[in-house]
């Protein structure tokens, strides 16, 4: 085959860096914030938001604004990769790009020629670009023939595009971000907005600012960040959502909120609807107590929605990631059909969703239950139509295996060559340890990856070095339809590919035909025109995802394409129009063009808490971490904030169950186990308990949630239940707790439970082992290879308190320092890790090192609040209690703090409210 | 013959054993409170007034002259009417006749004797001990003998590697001396200091010009008469014109067992400092207090002060033992140590090492209170720990930052 030549797009993306800036998407959450990157002469990124787009407006979040710090080469894949064997050992050795391509082009066609197309998987992700998702779709449901293909999206927001397809018709988000701005009242149910959406909560943040009258209701069994600044928070108990909802229909069609005309024209179903919800949720009080919520604070919410015409309800994982997500999302949907609210400004349902293109995923229909471009594949019409357009050989004729049944279908040897895509199902999918087993059996297991060590890339057979952020290039969809380009300002390290290119080139190898593209311009015009094709009225196929405005995009075109939601018509004057919001004419994708309530029936969590495993546990995201860490946990900034995994709890479940603050907890359900430290948050009820998704077996020794969470799946939508799995806490007992600073990576051999943290200029491990330390001076040394006989090497010892501490410095330099106790009451570690960015101790450090704080008083800052400009809690709390600040303008004003992505400002009303509290009390 | 006091005098007769400090300041302690209550006769080994025998290291290293260390002259005896017989020890008690007996054959009856005879250094009874040049540490006899040494020979041989050892060594050394110091252990000061401690100390000393020999045997002290060199188990040899042995003092007690004393590792005294004879108090370092012997000056202070009381008749004191703090008289070296710095059953050690800085501390706890320090390099904080021990300050609270110094506790307070 011909190679494809080596980017042509780069150096004219390079160029442009140097110069003024490259305008692209960020690559975290589903807001798709435009990003300005510039790279500097000495090759470092300056990260700023993009002023002139629609979503951010050119402000960033704290992971935005830190992407500059994740771009560097460190750890990365940077060649192909194959698992060789030689003298009966095997190991995985570099390899040349024609022989990793001919290893997975071969191994897929003889699996499929042996087996069949089902007995071969790709297994993709929501961080793909539009045209590598495309790729990917059409290989496998065009030409291998099978639709195993799924995607993390599957684990993300399935169930939203379930609950569409069943009300719409199709996979149609019908609002805008401006919608939250011109709302009345925004509900965020199952959304902790403020931390993993930030800039969405920003803009609703500024507008409550300017409109105080607007209301803002949370939704959410925790009591997160978000709710800092809701009018109403509302704890219900988890997984009982559609138990509210219900309530809610039924109080809104009692109290006639309904929009008769508007249901009797463009709906169906309500009847039903209503009978199931009447059922058992027509009694408030009995929602009430289902919900575990206060009547009052309960009506107070239904007569809010009642009384506002312009409501929106945004929804995340809270509402997805259930046995009954596909309901909960109906449920909501209901609500908003009965009273007409939706297709107008202000108002409506809203999936937002965690990832960079999930919708680009939905809109290639790159999940196993999709076809392509809105197109179904139990559609034989559709089916016909794609296959006519893609002239594909072997068209999949039902849907293929959704992530959690292919990994059980690997296991069980049914399929027997997989190829995951920039995604870490060994850290993201539920009971996680089952994937382990399932790829240790696999035949062919082919990873396509940014970062070399993973806990997914430890079973590869071959690894395809992949480019990545800033150097790929390419679209994203954000969601709310907006597609945007992400662009490249970085050259491709080593042999790294873009993922289409890639599949291209074994799709190519395979034999097949339709695959040859020299340019990811020429991958979104076929990904366009394909939604344009046969759409209409005139072929009874009329789909609104339609691109025909974008198709027939040139390279530069495609280059200067403007961020841009769909559908995308072009006008009679010949310019490309956008639609900020659909069914504004009041018609649905259903054939009948109404829309569907669905009569949802209340199901409480798959598996119920017992006396073995009493407590629920709940999973999500923190602020500064995004998914596997394996981008964000590069970046010392966004390490502060939350430094470890932990297990937040209620301080009596504490008590009852063994464990205390700051302490280590093993959490076991019945699928698997981890540990991590006791916090008491202060936002979760009783009965319950959080722990944190992002941490890895790269990052933490034995901190996967994933291994946790129960298999357990919505019916409809294949979305696994992440907020609900009934596990137990006890007490994981250790013989003493510590931690190390060190330019150097630490022998860890005899430690029990580790955690490392990225630290400016050194590594940060938090530590507990079990075994007693008999000769702590020596363990300390060897831990850190110091040859302590000459070394300017630091002790502090309490002998018989078990307190041990020591210093290791070289050239006057700090390079390594390790601290020790019995309990976990360890000085603050931020003193020390200022000092690194010291070529030179002074004398007057060197004194407090044993310390861990400079003898000189009030240099420690404490804990980071705000990432931006690095302010630490004792900053803040001494600022507010010496100005007597009231406000978190005045803080912001007094040291900068919240100024930047305003990502920390919850957290800073927090602390005012706590300082105010105990000033009056 | 009979001497001494007037024989008109009707006063009771006080004879005082021991011209050393803890006797004389026993006297002084007397004359303050009751200053004609008796005749006062001292007799003293040396040909001396009284001298501050700590004074002796900075005489020998020339930091400071005989004037210095002088503390009673002469002239004082004569105008507090005590009768001085210097050069002339006591050579035996009738406790019967209540009589001394002096080398001069001096007689003299007594109503209360004070023995303050001190201690004797010890001397290693190796072949050749007792060849000329081979010294103790002890009194301006001895340092007379090293300055002449020092004047027309190079080779100094210091065995001992205690306290004492290395002020001698480093004086000799001051004296334009070649000065090595043997040691048994394999670490100076092992009494002090632990072997880190140990090991800043031998640096610092060793850039000073002293030379070490741990672990060093004497077998033998070679000359024929006059030492040359010193031998060592191992066979190897050093050459040696004066030879110091600094390894330790023995309590001082030969004339109160003859006189049927009762006496342990010292004479034995009660907390009034009397003895086992009710007309017999010991002070200093030849008594045995509650177990403890002393050799340091504080407590001797403490002991002249109580004991004086009771010979005035002001019987209400009692003397109870303190803590103590001492330091290396080296200059240029600045090492503290306070309290019961050994510590024992029950108690536990804060360590701080910071050998780059030449750092070292040891705090003994016991329970809430600090028992011992010794500070090494940066002893600032000496007094503020000495202080502590001695108010058995309860230090629970400050523990995790106590070693990190006064003024930091400062402010966590």
């Amino acid at each position: 085959m011909n190679q494809v030549p080596t980017f042509p797009l780069l150096a004219a993306g390079q160029l442009a860096a140097r110069q003024h800036g490259t305008l692209t998407t960020c690559p975290y959450c589903g807001v798709g914030c435009g990003v300005r990157a510039t790279v500097g002469g000495d090759g470092q990124v300056d990260i700023a938001g993009d002023e002139s787009h629609a979503s951010n407006a050119g402000r960033l979040c704290v992971k935005g604004s830190a992407l500059g710090e994740t771009v560097d080469l460190e750890g990365r894949l940077l060649h192909p990769q194959m698992l060789v064997e030689n003298d009966g050992r095997q190991s995985m050795q570099r390899v040349s790009w024609d022989a990793a391509l001919d290893k997975v082009a071969h191994g897929f066609r003889s699996i499929v020629e042996q087996h069949g197309p089902d007995a071969v998987a790709l297994y993709v992700s929501g961080q793909l670009l539009t045209e590598d998702y495309y790729i990917a779709n059409k290989l496998m449901k065009g030409y291998i023939g099978s639709a195993n293909i799924d995607t993390n999206s599957r684990l993300c927001m399935s169930s939203a595009v379930a609950g569409h397809k069943r009300a719409f018709g199709a996979d149609l988000v019908p609002v805008c971000y401006e919608d939250l701005e011109l709302a009345d009242l925004v509900v965020l149910v199952g959304s902790n907005t403020a931390w993993c959406h930030p800039i969405l909560f920003q803009r609703i943040a500024r507008i409550k600012e300017t409109r105080p009258q607007m209301k803002l209701v949370v939704i959410d069994p925790r009591r997160t960040a978000t709710c800092e600044l809701a009018d109403l928070h509302l704890p219900l108990k988890a997984g009982s959502d559609v138990w509210l909802f219900n309530g809610l229909l039924s109080f809104l069609a009692r109290h006639d909120a309904a929009d008769a005309g508007f249901v009797e024209a463009h709906t169906n179903g309500l009847a039903a609807a209503l009978e199931a919800a009447e059922a058992d949720c027509a009694d408030l009080a009995a929602v009430a107590k289902s919900c575990k919520l206060d009547p009052q604070d309960l009506l107070t919410f239904y007569e809010w929605f009642a009384a506002n015409e312009k409501v929106v309800t945004a929804f995340s994982q809270g509402v997805n990631q259930s046995s009954s997500g596909t309901d909960k999302v109906n449920s909501i949907i209901n609500c908003h059909l009965l009273t007409g609210r939706i297709g107008k400004e202000g108002m409506g349902p809203f999936s937002i969703t965690g990832q960079p293109n999930a919708m680009g995923g939905r809109e290639v229909g790159g999940l196993a239950n999709m076809l392509a471009a809105h197109m179904e594949l139990d559609n034989h019409r559709h089916r016909q139509t794609v296959q006519d357009f893609w002239q594909a050989p072997r068209m999949a004729e039902r849907p293929g295996l959704k992530a959690v049944d292919l990994f059980q279908a690997i296991e069980a040897g049914r399929v027997k060559a997989v190829w995951i895509i920039a995604t870490n199902p060994v850290v993201s999918l539920p009971d996680a340890d089952q994937v382990q087993r399932a790829l240790a059996k696999c035949e062919l297991v082919v990873v396509s990856d940014i970062i070399e060590k993973t806990d997914t890339n430890a079973f590869a057979h071959v690894l395809l070095p992949a480019m990545g952020w800033g150097e790929k290039d390419g679209t994203v969809t954000s969601s709310e339809r907006r597609i945007s380009r992400q662009r490249a300002f970085l050259p491709a390290p080593g042999e790294a590919r873009a993922d289409w290119q890639i599949l291209c080139q074994v799709a190519q190898r395979m034999g097949y035909a339709g695959f040859d593209f020299s340019a990811a311009h020429q991958v979104f015009d076929e990904h366009a025109r394909l939604s344009a094709f046969r759409n209409g009225d005139a072929f009874g196929l009329r789909r609104m995802f339609n691109l025909a405005g974008l198709s027939g995009l040139g390279q530069a075109a495609f280059d200067a394409l403007q961020p841009v939601q769909w559908p995308i018509v072009t006008t009679a004057s010949g310019e490309k129009q956008g639609t900020a919001r659909l069914f504004a004419d009041g018609r649905f994708a259903h054939a009948d063009g109404k829309a569907r309530f669905v009569a949802t029936v209340p199901r409480a969590p798959r598996h119920a808490t017992d006396s073995e495993y009493p407590l629920s546990l709940n999973t999500g995201r923190v602020r500064d971490q995004w998914h596997t860490m394996t981008r964000t946990g590069k970046s010392p900034k966004l390490a502060d904030h939350v430094p470890e995994s932990f297990v937040d709890m209620h301080p009596q479940d504490a008590l009852l169950y063994g464990v205390r603050e700051g302490m280590l907890a093993r959490v076991a359900s019945r699928w698997g186990s981890m540990v991590a430290r006791v916090q008491h948050g202060g936002g979760i009820a009783r009965g319950s308990i959080f722990v944190p998704i992002h941490w890895n077996g790269q990052s933490a020794s034995d901190a996967r949630v994933g291994a946790l969470v129960n298999p357990v799946v919505d019916p409809v939508s294949g979305e696994p239940e992440f907020k609900h799995t009934p596990v137990l806490v006890e007490e994981f007992r250790v013989a003493w707790y510590g931690f190390v600073l060190s330019r150097r990576l630490p022998m860890l051999d005899d430690v029990t439970h580790w955690t490392r943290i990225q630290g400016r200029r050194f590594n940060r491990y938090e530590l507990a082992g079990r075994s007693p330390i008999a000769d702590h001076g020596a363990w300390a040394a060897s831990l850190l290879d110091v040859d302590v006989a000459d070394a300017d090497w630091l002790e502090y010892q309490d002998a018989s308190a078990g307190i041990y501490r020591a210093v290791h410095v070289v050239d006057d330099r700090i390079d390594a320092c390790v601290f020790l106790s019995p309990r976990p009451d360890l000085p603050s570690r931020a003193w020390l890790a200022s000092l690194f960015a010291k070529d030179r101790l002074e004398d007057a450090d060197r004194v407090g090192l044993l310390l861990g704080q400079p003898i000189a008083k009030g240099a420690d800052t404490g804990p980071t609040v705000c990432s931006c400009f690095g302010v630490g809690r004792n900053t803040i709390c001494t600022a507010v209690r010496a100005e007597g600040l009231n406000t978190v303008a005045q803080v912001t004003a007094c040291l900068k703090a919240g100024g930047n992505c305003g990502s920390c400002v919850p957290e800073i009303k927090k602390l005012l409210t706590e300082i105010l509290a105990e000033e009056t009390a | 013959m009979t001497a001494g006091a007037p024989s008109v005098s009707k006063k009771p007769a006080l004879a005082v054993i021991g011209n050393g400090m803890a006797g004389m300041r026993t006297v002084e302690e007397l004359l303050k409170l009751a200053p004609d209550l008796y005749d006062i006769t001292v007799f003293g080994a040396e040909p001396h007034g009284n001298y501050n025998r700590i004074l002796l290291s900075p005489l020998l290293a020339g930091d400071k002259s005989m004037d210095d260390i002088m503390l009673n002259t002469p002239e004082w005896y004569r105008q507090h009417g005590i009768t001085l017989h210097a050069g002339d020890p006591v050579t035996g008690i009738d406790r019967q006749r209540r009589i001394v007996r002096s080398r001069a054959g001096v007689e003299l009856r007594y109503d209360r004797l004070l023995l303050a005879t001190g201690s004797k250094p010890f001397i290693i009874p190796v072949p050749g001990h007792q060849l000329p040049g081979v010294i103790a540490f002890r009194d301006i006899q001895d340092v007379e003998t090293m300055l002449a040494a020092a004047r027309d020979h190079r080779h100094a041989v210091v065995i001992g590697g205690g306290l004492l050892g290395l002020e001698a060594a480093n004086g000799l050394l001051r004296q334009g001396m070649d000065v090595t110091v043997v040691h048994v252990m394999d670490s100076l000061m092992e009494r002090q200091l632990d072997k880190s401690a140990a090991i800043l100390l031998k640096k610092a000393l060793e850039q000073k010009g002293l030379r070490f020999l741990l672990n060093a045997q004497t077998a033998e002290i070679v000359g024929a008469g006059q030492v040359t060199a010193v031998r060592f188990k191992d066979g190897t040899e050093i050459p040696a014109d004066l030879v110091v042995m600094t390894v330790g003092v023995r309590p001082n007690i030969e004339l109160a067992q003859q006189a049927g004393l009762h006496c342990e590792r010292a004479i034995v005294v009660d907390d009034t400092l009397q003895t086992y004879d009710p007309r017999i108090y010991a002070v200093g370092e030849c008594v045995q207090h509650r177990m403890a012997t002393f050799g340091l000056v504080a407590p001797i202070w403490d002991q002249a002060r109580v004991c004086g009381a009771h010979l005035a008749g002001a019987g209400h004191r009692r003397y109870v033992q303190q803590a103590t703090a001492t330091k290396l008289k080296v200059t240029g070296v600045d090492l503290y140590s306070a309290g019961d710095f050994i510590g024992g059953e029950g108690s536990e050690d804060l360590v701080l090492r910071d050998p780059r800085r030449g750092v070292y501390k040891r705090l003994v706890i016991n329970g809430p209170h600090i028992v011992g320090a010794v500070l090494y390099g940066d002893v600032k904080d000496g007094p503020w720990y000495f202080e502590m021990i001695q108010r058995r300050t309860d230090i629970s609270a400050l523990r995790s930052q106590l070693l990190f110094g006064q003024a930091l506790c400062a402010q966590a307070a």
